[in-house]
This record gives structure tokens, sequence and C-alpha cells, in this order.
């Protein structure tokens, strides 16, 4: 028997019978949150409102949308997927993005909550000179989420592809743009407010979704998690080596080395993503933004707990050469378990595959969307508002460039991830990090409790940060010389490690220290002294 | 759209002067609060990011330790992976109660004799 290709045509067919099934609910899905965007659109009349979501939600409500705008297509997919294929190596990566919160809540949520208004520029230009580096946090919010969404688009043009038997490069460029389009209209009429319920329905039917193949795979070894540890090694043939670590990391130095600069990158970088950081301006208060990260703990957590069952579930009750057939990087891994549970021919497996395949495409949407919000809130409040038109634009004109601005996001990743949907982009989440950790957070932390913190240790750390990581990256093999790199064909990588953060972050850091030391300017002491005081207190919060 | 809504009601908050923040800043009370804030947050976060840099490393270079079986299949990677998820748990829970408890009091207070009396 040849598995790979009998098996490849197998998944394909099944797929194309449920295919009216899973667009049925995809449809569904997509009705129900254009529903609520309508809603919230009338309900958004001032900036607060359509940057903010009138920072009136509730500290619970928040923590799903949080939880929403975090649980990627790549950690759903990509991490069960990588432990169905690598085994324990899939479950380390997942523990970085836990671990990675307590950053957020001890030193940056409610600091930010308190001192800022609706972007991370507003706290990072607090004390320095406006236009430089509100310029400087728009562009890194920019870079950032559009890294972020490049992997988001390519992710849905390949999961269409494979659930949906789409194969053709019309129906792919299609999928990208129907993505793109939905996004620009959640975005531009909805605002936070309707961005935030489409995370929250997103949060809501992903985790029920998890939960259900996560009890059916405990159901199948009478929950006894070492059966399931055991089926899934066995069943891997790869033996006791898939429960322990070294898969995929521990092949030589350099992969090694690759991946403590992945965990360092995993663990520094969420505190530092524009699309997280806007949301602790929707809840009224810094004790609501604390709050809401607890629940996201919470929540995230459980989950990630949970891609355990689903991975080794899918390692344990799926043959290797199937889920290599389906994606080579184990992507659809999830869905596929989903079929198996069910029963491969039967209609109760055909819904849960519909289920879980919708629920993949609901997660990618609502992503892009806080992707796409995050930017044009950049852009519109940071760059527009403040430095073009230096801080005289109106409220209305504000917003107005905040709706153009996200049509502007919209097409130029729909053009991107056209361009883009070829190519392996798996990688591209975790560089977002490494970015985000690099360029934003040393200089959220400096700004916030570093008393002789400059405009310019401010510039050297974003741009610093920026050009370092986007730079190691470009010349790295996540670009070229690699089989699975962006461009196989060419060969011009010479930094070795596919992750640039153990590099790119001591840098970051390293430059806001240089750039305020060697500067000229005396730090503004009473600016620090306001900040300070409103960021700890929450005196004068919007 | 609706950007076509009445203009918004621009709400007009007495905010203290930056003398009055510099006072505050130099406070005992505030410099209190501060020190509050910072001695526990501070050397937790460097704690958490030792005990995680130690799982990464102990799982790049002490395979043979991580393997070892402790009951059925169950070896101690799996359950160090697991404690790094109680520990997060667990240190939310701890600062959020601390926040509670020592730093909420402080900044309402703060808060509300600076707002109120401007």
């Amino acid at each position: 028997m040849s598995p790979s290709i009998t098996h490849v045509t197998l998944a394909a067919s099944e797929a194309s019978e449920h295919r009216a099934l899973i667009i049925t609910l995809f449809v569904l899905f997509v009705l129900a949150t254009l529903g609520i965007t309508i809603w919230a659109g009338r309900q958004t009349k001032d900036a607060a409102d359509f940057y903010a979501g009138g920072r009136q939600f509730s500290a619970f409500q928040n923590g799903l949308a949080v939880s929403g705008d975090y649980m990627s297509a790549a950690s759903f997919l990509g991490i069960a997927g990588a432990i169905a294929l690598f085994g324990y190596d899939g479950f380390l990566y997942s523990i970085g993005f836990l671990v990675a919160w307590l950053v957020a809540l001890l030193l940056v949520a409610e600091p930010l909550r308190n001192s800022g208004r609706y972007t991370m520029g507003d706290v990072l230009a607090y004390r320095m000179r406006q236009r430089p580096v509100r310029t400087a946090a728009g562009t890194s919010t920019i870079v950032v989420s559009i890294f972020y969404l490049l992997a988001q688009m390519a992710g849905a043009g390949i999961l269409v592809s494979l659930l949906l038997g789409i194969t053709s490069d019309a129906g792919k460029i299609l999928i990208v743009a129907l993505v793109g389009v939905l996004m620009i209209v959640y975005v531009s009429i909805g605002g936070m407010k309707g961005t935030t319920w489409v995370q929250m329905v997103k949060a809501v039917l992903l985790i029920g979704g998890t939960i259900l193949i996560t009890f059916l795979v405990l159901l199948k070894f009478n929950f006894n998690i070492s059966d399931l540890l055991g089926s899934a090694a066995e069943n891997s043939g790869k033996g006791d080596a898939f429960l322990e670590p070294g898969l995929q990391y521990g092949a030589d130095g350099t992969t090694k080395l690759d991946f403590i600069s992945l965990g360092i990158a995993l663990v520094l970088g969420t505190a530092g993503l524009p699309h997280i950081l806007i949301r602790f301006y929707t809840v009224p208060n810094a004790k609501a933004a604390r709050k809401s990260v607890n629940w996201a703990i919470g929540i995230i957590g459980g989950f990630y707990l949970m891609t355990i069952a689903l991975g080794f579930g899918a390692a344990a009750l799926i043959s290797q050469d199937e889920i290599i057939a389906s994606n080579p990087s184990g992507n659809t891994a999830a869905p596929l378990l989903a079929l198996h549970l069910g029963g491969v021919d039967s209609a109760w497996g055909a819904i849960l595959l519909a289920t879980i395949s919708a629920v993949a495409f609901a997660t990618i949407l609502a992503v892009v969307a806080g992707l796409t919000l995050a930017s044009s809130s950049s852009f519109a409040h940071d760059i527009y508002a403040n430095v073009i038109r230096k801080g005289k634009a109106t409220e209305k004109e504000e917003m107005r460039a905040a709706r153009w601005a996200t049509v502007l996001i919209g097409v130029v990743s729909i053009a991107l991830g056209t361009l883009a949907r070829d190519l392996n982009v798996a990688g591209l989440v975790a560089l977002a990090f490494a970015v985000a950790a690099s360029a934003n957070l040393p200089t959220i932390l400096y700004s916030l409790f570093w008393k002789r913190f400059t405009t310019q240790g401010a510039l050297w750390s974003i741009y610093g940060g920026l050009v370092v990581a986007v730079g190691l990256v470009l010349f790295s093999p996540v670009v070229s010389g690699d089989p699975k790199a962006m461009f196989p064909d060419v060969d011009f990588a010479w930094f070795p490690l596919k992750n640039p953060g153990i590099i790119s972050i001591p840098f970051g850091f390293a430059m806001g220290w240089l750039g305020t030391v060697l500067s000229k300017e005396e730090p503004d002491a009473k600016k620090y002294a306001e900040l300070e005081v409103r960021s700890l207190t929450g005196t004068g919060a919007h | 759209m609706a950007a076509e809504a009445p203009p918004p009601s621009t709400e007009q908050r007495k905010l203290p002067t930056p003398e009055e923040f510099t006072e505050v800043q130099e406070s005992a009370e505030f410099g209190e609060l501060r020190r509050s804030y910072r001695s526990f947050a501070f050397p937790l976060t460097v704690a958490f990011i030792i005990w995680y840099l130690l799982y990464v490393l102990l799982s790049n270079y002490a395979g043979d330790f991580m393997g070892a079986k402790l009951f059925g299949n169950i070896n101690v990677a799996f359950v160090f992976g697991v404690l790094q998820f109680v520990t997060t748990f667990l240190i939310a829970w701890w600062y959020s109660r601390h926040a509670a408890a020592k730093l909420d009091p402080k900044a309402e207070a703060i808060k509300t004799r600076m707002e109120g009396g401007a």
C-alpha cells in the first residue's frame, strides 16, 4: 500500500463531500458576525467608541476577547499539528505563549490602561517629543501587524484549499480576498466594539470545539493520560522519544540555540503586540484590565492544556503518513482528528470535521480583524492625527482617517496575502513576536519605569530593535537557503537561526539604554512625574 | 455611517497641575505605593523568566533527566511542562491578591484626592 498517495486523495474527497456543510457553518458565522458588526457600528459615535469600544466592556468580556485575539490559527492548528508530528516539542512551544502573559499582567496592562488613551504610541510618546516617537511607534505597530496578518491570510488560503479541496490559484486568491474584504467590513463599520464582540463569539466557539474534541479523545482512553501518551508514542513510530524534548529542536547545536531564541521571543513578545495592548483600553479601569488578563491566562492556559489532548490524540489515532500527506507541517491534524473521532465514513465524522473547520476559519477571520484594527488605529491616531495634523485633527476627521486606513491596510494585506499564498509563512507569527519583543517591549518598559529615558533612547530602541529583527530574518533560513524557506531556490542566508530574538531583543534594550545615556537632551522630569503618578494610580485616566 | 453621528461630548475633567503631580510623586505615600509595587512585581518577573529559561535549557541539554519516567508514560519533561502552567496560574493569582490588598487602596486614595482636590 502506498499510504501517502491514497490518503491525499482520501482526505481530498472526504473534504469535498463535506464541503456543503463546512460552507454552511462558515456562512452562518459570517452572517452572525456581520449582524453584530452592523449593530456595533450604529453604537459607535465617538473616537473612544471606535478605538476602545467605549471602554465599557467587563473584565470577563475583555478576557474572552483577549483570548480570541491571541488564539490564532497558529496556536489552534499549528500547536496541535506540531504535537501530532513532533510530540513533546510541540507542547514546549505552547508554554512560552502562556508564560508570556505574566509580563503583560505584572508590568504592562495596568500602567498602560492608566496612562494611555487608544494606542501603544500614547504611552511611548507621553513624555517624549511627540512626532518622532509616534512615527516610530506607528511604524513598528504596522510592521508587527503586517507580519502577523500575512501569516493568517496565507494560513486561510492553505486551510481552505485543504478542507474544501480548492487547489486552483484563482480559488486561493478568491479566499484571501474574501477574508480581506470581511475584515475591512468588520473593522471599518464595527470599530473596536464590533471587533470585540466578534472575538468573544470566536473564543466561545473555539473553546467549545476544543472541549468537545478533548472530551472525545479522553473518552477513547478512559481519561487515562498515560495511556494516551503511550498510544501516541507507539503509533508515531518514534517510541519514547516522542514524549521527550528534542524531536523538533534537538537536532544539533544550532537548532537548540534557535529554540532558546524562540523561547525568549515568545515570552517577551506578547506584552509588545499592538493588537493585544489596545485591548486593555476597552475596559473602564486598570483593575478591570488586570482582571481581564487573569481571565485570559485562565482561558488560554486551559486551551493550551487541551491542545495536549488534541495533538497527542491525533498522533495516537491517525498515522503519521496521513497527517503529513494532508499537510507537511501538520496544520490539518486537528480537523483530521475530528473526522477520525466521529468515524471516517459516518455523518457524525462529517459534522465534527465541518464544525472544527468552521471554527478554524472563524479564528483566522477574528484575528485578522484584531490586527487590522490595531494598525489602522495606530495609523489614524499616532501618525495622521498627531504627526501629520500635529494634534489639530477633530475627532470626526480622525475616525474618518481610521476607516480609510482600514481599507488601505486591508487592500495591502490582500495584495501581499495573494503574493504570499504559496510561500511558507508558518514562521511569521513567531517572527512577529520577536519584532514586538525587540522594538516595542524595551521602549514600553523604559518609558514606564526609567526616569532618565529620553526621546533619542526611544527612537534608537524602536528602530534599532525593528531593523535588526527584520534584517536578521531577511538573511535567515526562513527566507532563503533552505528547502522550507520562502524562496528555496536562492541562498543569501548567512544568519543561521530562524528566530532573531536572542540577538535582536538584547539589542533593542541596549540601544534604548545607549541612546539615552548619549543623548544631549535632559529628560522631562515633570512629564515623568505625571506619567508615573498616572500609571500607578489611574489619576486622570480616560 | 456612524461618522455622521452628533459631535461627541468632550469630557472636561479637571486634571491636576504638573506641580501637583511632582509633589505627589515625591510624597512618602506615593513612594510607599511605588515600593510596594516594584518590590513585588520586579523580582517576581525575574524569577518566572529564570524558571521558564531553566525549563527551556533543561529541555535542550538535559534529555536523559527530562526523559526519565515517573509513572506510566508520564516523564519528568511532562511534569515540568504542566508545572509551568501551574506556576503561571499561581503567580497570576498571587500578584492579583497582592494588588488588591496592598496596591489598590493606596492608589485609590491618591487618585481620589488628586481628582477631587484639584
